[in-house]
Parts: C-alpha cells; sequence; structure tokens
C-alpha cells in the first residue's frame, strides 16, 4: 500500500466545472507526477462544496489549507511550492469560513482528514480513558450540570428533539420522542439501557467509543434518566468486548467516587446508578426487547411489541433502550444547542455518522462524517481508492441487516431518507466496500448463513426461512438452481419481511432482494449458464440440499 | 481455557460460592453461568442441578439459556478453542482461503474437537474486529490480517 501523506481535493460543482475546475484537475496530476509526488499526494474530485465567488477551489489535506479561484495558471506555483517545498500559497488562500454547500465545514480542522467532524469520537484517542479527570478537563460532565442546574426534564427532552437526532442503531427512531414516551409513561421506577451489544457484523463503532470515552457514554445515561424520570440504568456490553467490559467498570467506579453517580448528584436530588451486563454471545440481543429478556436472565427471544419498552420494558417498568453511538451525541447537543446540531448533516437526517469502512479498499478504519455523504467520497477520499486499482463492484451497509448498494446508488447521499427513498437502507454504520472479484451469490450466503445461526428460533418465518433461503443459495453456487427458485427467495424475503416477528427477521431478506434487484443478471448466469462470472462458487453440479 | 476436570463435589462448591456471591435473583443466572463456563470450561449438567437448587430455576430453563448464548458451552471443549470469524467482512477479504487451510492443517470440521482433546474449532459471528480481517480467536490470543500462509505458524504456538 502507498502512504499517502497529503490530499488534494478540487471542487467539481457545476459552477467550478464551468470554470475549468477539470483543466486545474489534470494539471494538478500532471505536475504531481512531474515532481514525482504521485505516490504520496493522492488528488480527488469533490462534488457539493463551493465558495460561489472563489470557484474553482483546490483544497489541500492535512493543512487544511484552502486556495481559491484558481486557474491554470496558478497550478505549476501550487504544486511547487505547497506540495512539494511545504510552503503554503499565501496569496492564493481563502478563508474557511463561508464556504456553501453540505460539507462545507470540512476544512475547520487541520491535521483531520477532510471533512472529519468528530463529535461522538471527539475524546476518542486524545485522552485517557481510565482516567475520569482527563474527561472532566476535555468537557466532560459539563452538560450534566448544565442540565441538572440550569434545566428542567421537559426543556432537556426539548433540545433533544429540536436537535432532530435520529437513533444511529439502525432504525433511524427519533430520540427525543422516545424519551418523550418514556417520561410520559406511568410508574415511578423506570430504566435508562444503553444498548451495547453491536453484533452487526462489521460494525465495531460503539466498541471504539466504549474503550476510547466510557464517560461519555455514563454521562449522556444520567442526563437521559434526569430527562425521564430513571434512577437505575444498565449497560448491555456484548460479552466478547473484554476491554470494554473493563473501561466501563473502571469509569463506572471513578464517577462514584465523585459522586456523579449515587445519590443526590451535584447537590440536587437527582440520583442514579449503573450497572454492567455483559452479554453472552447472541446477536439478537441486539434488538431491544431481546436485550431487556436477557438481562432478566432469560433466552434473548424478543417479546411481542405493543406494549413497547417506553411503556413497559425491564421487570415490565417503562425503560429507555438508546445505542451508544445515539447517547455519544447528547452532551455535545446540550453543550451546544440544537440548533448548531441541526446545521451539520442533511435536514431530516442532521448530524454525523460513525462509519466502519471496510473490505477491498486502502485504509480500512473508523470515520465520523456529516450524514449526506455519498459513497464514492468515502472510498475515494477516506479509504484512499479501492486496493490495486480495482473497480468498485457493491457495498455492504450495516452489517447484515443492511443492503448492497449497487455501483449505480454510490451518488446517493447517505442519510435515512434518502436511502429509504432508493430502496435501501443505511443500517448500523457498516461499510463494506467490495471488488469484481466478490459474487453476489457467494456474498448473499454468507449474510444469509449468519442469519440462520443467530435466528433465535422463536418465530418461524424467521427459523425457517433464512434456512431454506440459504439452502436455495448454496444450490444455486453449486450450479444447480433452477428459475423457480429465484421466484421463491423473492418470495421468501417478502415474508420474512412482513411476517418476522422482530427486526432481524424482517431485515434478513434484504440481501435477496438487493441482488434479485441490482444483480439479477449474475445470479440468473449461475443458472442458465452454470457460469459463476467471479469465479468464486464451486459449481460443482451437486445437489447439496433438496428442494421441498 | 479450564482444563482439570473437576470432581462433582468441587462444582458444586464452586455453584455454591457464585450464588452466594451474585445472589440468587434470576437476572444473576447469566453472569453466573459466564463464569461457570470460565473456570470448568463448560456448564456440565452437574452445576445445571446444583445451580437449578440454589437459584430455585427449573433445570430446563438454565438448560435452554446455556445452550442458547455462543460464548457458552454444554459440552467439554478442547484445551486450546480456535474461533473463526465466518461473518462478510472476513469473507470478502480472504476468510474463505483461510477458512479451508485451518480445516486440513487440523483435520477438523466445524465444531469438533480434536481426538487428543488439544483443538476445539469453531466458526464465530463477527468479532467486532474487522478492521483486520480475516480474524481467528485462540483461547484470548486474537490474530488479525491472517493469511492461508501463516496458519502453521499460528497453531505451533499453542501446546
Amino acid at each position: 500500500m502507498k502512504t499517502t501523506r497529503s490530499m488534494v481535493l478540487v471542487s467539481s460543482d457545476p459552477e467550478s466545472l464551468d470554470r475549468g475546475a477539470l483543466d486545474v484537475f489534470s494539471l494538478l496530476q500532471k505536475q504531481i507526477t512531474k515532481f514525482g509526488l504521485e505516490e504520496e499526494i493522492a488528488l480527488s474530485m469533490i462534488t457539493d462544496i463551493s465558495k460561489h465567488a472563489m470557484s474553482p477551489l483546490v483544497l489541500v489535506y492535512p493543512d487544511a489549507v484552502i486556495y481559491g479561484p484558481v486557474t491554470t495558471d496558478d497550478v505549476p506555483r501550487i504544486v511547487e511550492e505547497h506540495l512539494y517545498k511545504g510552503r503554503v500559497v499565501e496569496e492564493k488562500q481563502i478563508s474557511a469560513y463561508d464556504l456553501s454547500g453540505r460539507v462545507a465545514w470540512l476544512s475547520s480542522r487541520k491535521g483531520t482528514m477532510p471533512a472529519e467532524n468528530r463529535i461522538v469520537l471527539k475524546n476518542v484517542g486524545l485522552i485517557d480513558p481510565e482516567n475520569i479527570e482527563e474527561s472532566i478537563i476535555n468537557e466532560g460532565y459539563e452538560a450534566l450540570g448544565t442540565v441538572l442546574k440550569e434545566m428542567t426534564p421537559d426543556e432537556t427532552i426539548k433540545v433533544i428533539k429540536d436537535s432532530g437526532l435520529r437513533g444511529r442503531g439502525g432504525a433511524g427512531f427519533p430520540t427525543g420522542l422516545k424519551w418523550q414516551f418514556v417520561k410520559g409513561a406511568k410508574g415511578n421506577k423506570k430504566y435508562v439501557i444503553c444498548n451495547a451489544d453491536e453484533s452487526e457484523p462489521g460494525t465495531f463503532k460503539d466498541r471504539l467509543v466504549l474503550e476510547g470515552d466510557p464517560h461519555g457514554i455514563i454521562e449522556a445515561m444520567l442526563i437521559a434518566a434526569y430527562a425521564v424520570g430513571a434512577d437505575e440504568g444498565y449497560v448491555y456490553i456484548r460479552g466478547e468486548y473484554g476491554l470494554a467490559i473493563s473501561r466501563m467498570q473502571k469509569a463506572i467506579q471513578q464517577a462514584r467516587d465523585y459522586n456523579l453517580l449515587g445519590e443526590n448528584i451535584f447537590g440536587t436530588d437527582f440520583s442514579f446508578d449503573i450497572h454492567i451486563h455483559a452479554g453472552a454471545g447472541a446477536y439478537i440481543c441486539g434488538e431491544e426487547t431481546a436485550l431487556i429478556e436477557s438481562i432478566e436472565g432469560n433466552r434473548g427471544e424478543p417479546r411481542p411489541r405493543p406494549p413497547y419498552p417506553t411503556t413497559a420494558g425491564l421487570w415490565q417498568k417503562p425503560t429507555l433502550v438508546n445505542n451508544v453511538e445515539t447517547l455519544a451525541n447528547i452532551p455535545a447537543i446540550i453543550r451546544n444547542g440544537a440548533a448548531w446540531y441541526k446545521n451539520i448533516g442533511t435536514p431530516s437526517s442532521p448530524g454525523t455518522k460513525v462509519y466502519t469502512v471496510l473490505g477491498n479498499v486502502n485504509v480500512t478504519g473508523l470515520i465520523e462524517v456529516p450524514m449526506g455523504i455519498t459513497l464514492r467520497e468515502v472510498i475515494s477520499i477516506y479509504a484512499k481508492g479501492m486496493k490495486d486499482g480495482a473497480t468498485f463492484k457493491l457495498a455492504q451497509t450495516g452489517g447484515s441487516s443492511g443492503s448492497i448498494i449497487p455501483a449505480s446508488l454510490q451518488d446517493t447521499p447517505m442519510d435515512f431518507d434518502s436511502y429509504t427513498k432508493a430502496g435501501v437502507s443505511l443500517g448500523s454504520g457498516a461499510l463494506l466496500i467490495c471488488n469484481e472479484d466478490i459474487c453476489v451469490v457467494d456474498l448473499a450466503k454468507v449474510l444469509l448463513n449468519f442469519f440462520r445461526f443467530e435466528s433465535c428460533g422463536k418465530c418461524n418465518p424467521c427459523r425457517i426461512g433464512n434456512k431454506r433461503a440459504h439452502e436455495t443459495l448454496v444450490n444455486i453456487s453449486e450450479g444447480v438452481g433452477t428459475l423457480q427458485d429465484l421466484k421463491d427467495l423473492q418470495m421468501m424475503s417478502e415474508q420474512l419481511y412482513e411476517m418476522s416477528n422482530c427486526g432481524l427477521g424482517q431485515t434478513a431478506g434484504s440481501p435477496l432482494k438487493d441482488i434479485l434487484a441490482h444483480f439479477r443478471a449474475e445470479v440468473e448466469a449461475h443458472i442458465k449458464l452454470k457460469v459463476c462470472p467471479a469465479g468464486v462458487c464451486p459449481m460443482s453440479g451437486q445437489r447439496i440440499y433438496k428442494t421441498i | 481455557m479450564a482444563t482439570e476436570v473437576k470432581e462433582g463435589q468441587d462444582i458444586r462448591k464452586l455453584v455454591r460460592t457464585l450464588v452466594q456471591n451474585h445472589g440468587d435473583e434470576k437476572a444473576e443466572l447469566i453472569p453466573i453461568l459466564h463464569e461457570i463456563n470460565r473456570e470448568l470450561g463448560y456448564i456440565s449438567d452437574e452445576a445445571i442441578k446444583e445451580l437449578s437448587k440454589r437459584m430455585n430455576l427449573p433445570s430446563s430453563h438454565i438448560y435452554s439459556v446455556a445452550t442458547f448464548y455462543r460464548m457458552l458451552s454444554t459440552e467439554p471443549r478442547g484445551r486450546h478453542v480456535i474461533q473463526f470469524c465466518e461473518s462478510a467482512p472476513c469473507h470478502v477479504t480472504g476468510g474463505r482461503l483461510v477458512w479451508q487451510k485451518l480445516q486440513r492443517e487440523l483435520g477438523l470440521p466445524k465444531g469438533e474437537t480434536s481426538q487428543d482433546n488439544k483443538w476445539t474449532l469453531l466458526t464465530t459471528s463477527c468479532l467486532g474486529l474487522c478492521g483486520v480481517g480475516p480474524v481467528m480467536v485462540i483461547d484470548n490470543d486474537i490474530y488479525g490480517n491472517v493469511t492461508p500462509e501463516q496458519v502453521p505458524g499460528i497453531l505451533k504456538n499453542y501446546e
């Protein structure tokens, strides 16, 4: 892999293109090659950023320097002075402020990669997570103080509602509304649960938040508890996350020592304490009612709904269940206000989203970017392109309950509503990026195998449907599938969606739906031509499973 | 991993101590099962019977919980447990070939324990280490970016 030390972006909104952005781009490319810098400098076009009078723009990272308006005459100087010698060409430099466009604020922070805006991950990697004082120096528990001293529970809920924050666990339910439901529910005893049973394949954002900033989560749970009127909380962490569990235990103990957990917090009459419940390895426990069953000491089988946990959750008491990433946004929203938060991301999905970038790309890892960035931008900017210059074929979002996104949708903004409109889903924030060596039948087989294994078995559509769908895919991958199989897969996907009891079963069929909608020709090649175009499937001609 | 087989008396004592420490509320069942699993390497019938008595829960309930969760086992396992991630992120980054190599090296199919009791070969769902896939975990050691060529060398580290 090349080590890229710098990244250069050229604006490519219609106005910039009109003013010669393409010429600037190709000259930049030539000049970078001339100085022998092509190995260390990545060059890319970026849409949706402009400064009308100053287009086209050239942005240089990680220095976060913006040049504009850039003509081909300026390019040699920028390359020689800035990229080669490391001296900023000051007379062409413009301010990062008053840029317009979705990712407008993108260059405000020096030293980060472009467009990273860290709210959830603000402290992660910068502070010692095992030292509460470092958290407090970095604004930790400040929002809690504000809430307890200056705000009523109703005012707190109103700020969260106004911010437009939506649940980051996958479903995108408005967080403020959920809080209001729990506050309004009858009963003296209420619970707040932090859902850290992160088991979607390809997702590990919650682990890094818990490992890197556990006090941020404790603070958010305290704020939530104050708002809804709860006095007891649980953090349900999946059992495999040993380090996250021990860091959280330490953080809870420290918070108790500082009287940030316990009786009469901040000298008020608000009291709250948190317990940790370690999971024992079951994907389904990420579903909130299954999680509650598991805390109660049962098999993690989802409950029928209604009643929703907001009215009858843990031990039948009103319970607020929020995902780690959702909670991690709370303190920042209280500190900076709802209006600030609404300004980030898109109008219907404000804020940032943490993605885990994976698969056949040059750089994998965690990024936090505003809602509404596109897949193409993620691949070219953060993942630094496809590995070995391969062609992008598809991306799988949000673990197994996400969608399979074909290349044709890579310019669709990634936010809840735009994705729903395109018939796909954002899922939990994994972006598994695949090149053309990946076979869609094989990929769907792996995904369905996961569901078959992780289905809790309580309801028939999910228990039988996933098994049957997996068998059908195995037969297709062995070269003995029939066209009837495709109809069956379509039907199974629909029935899983309509008839399953919980979110797991309902979304399990989406890979089937996606491969039939976007990659039908490739699936049919397995059946009609007995050929796997990617050369992955065994195609032995032997029927592994009998059809019913 | 626990290796020595404990006598019935020891198992009963262990369960009693655990119930004393955790309390006998139903919510403590999974934490207690976790600890039994860690101490014995698996959850034996003996342990379930004793737990049933001490926590006043039907054995059927305890058994149903113990078999539901992947991290708990009701079968004895080998001295070293290999968990290989079979989820999509590890699969697309070359996991398929590593898995084939692993099975060949050990001569074991999925889910089985070797005759000499040295290895248990399991597949697992995502472990949340997808940035460095393919991933396998042996006992508590995590191996990332595994290639088929590395497999024999990794296995040699275990006695």
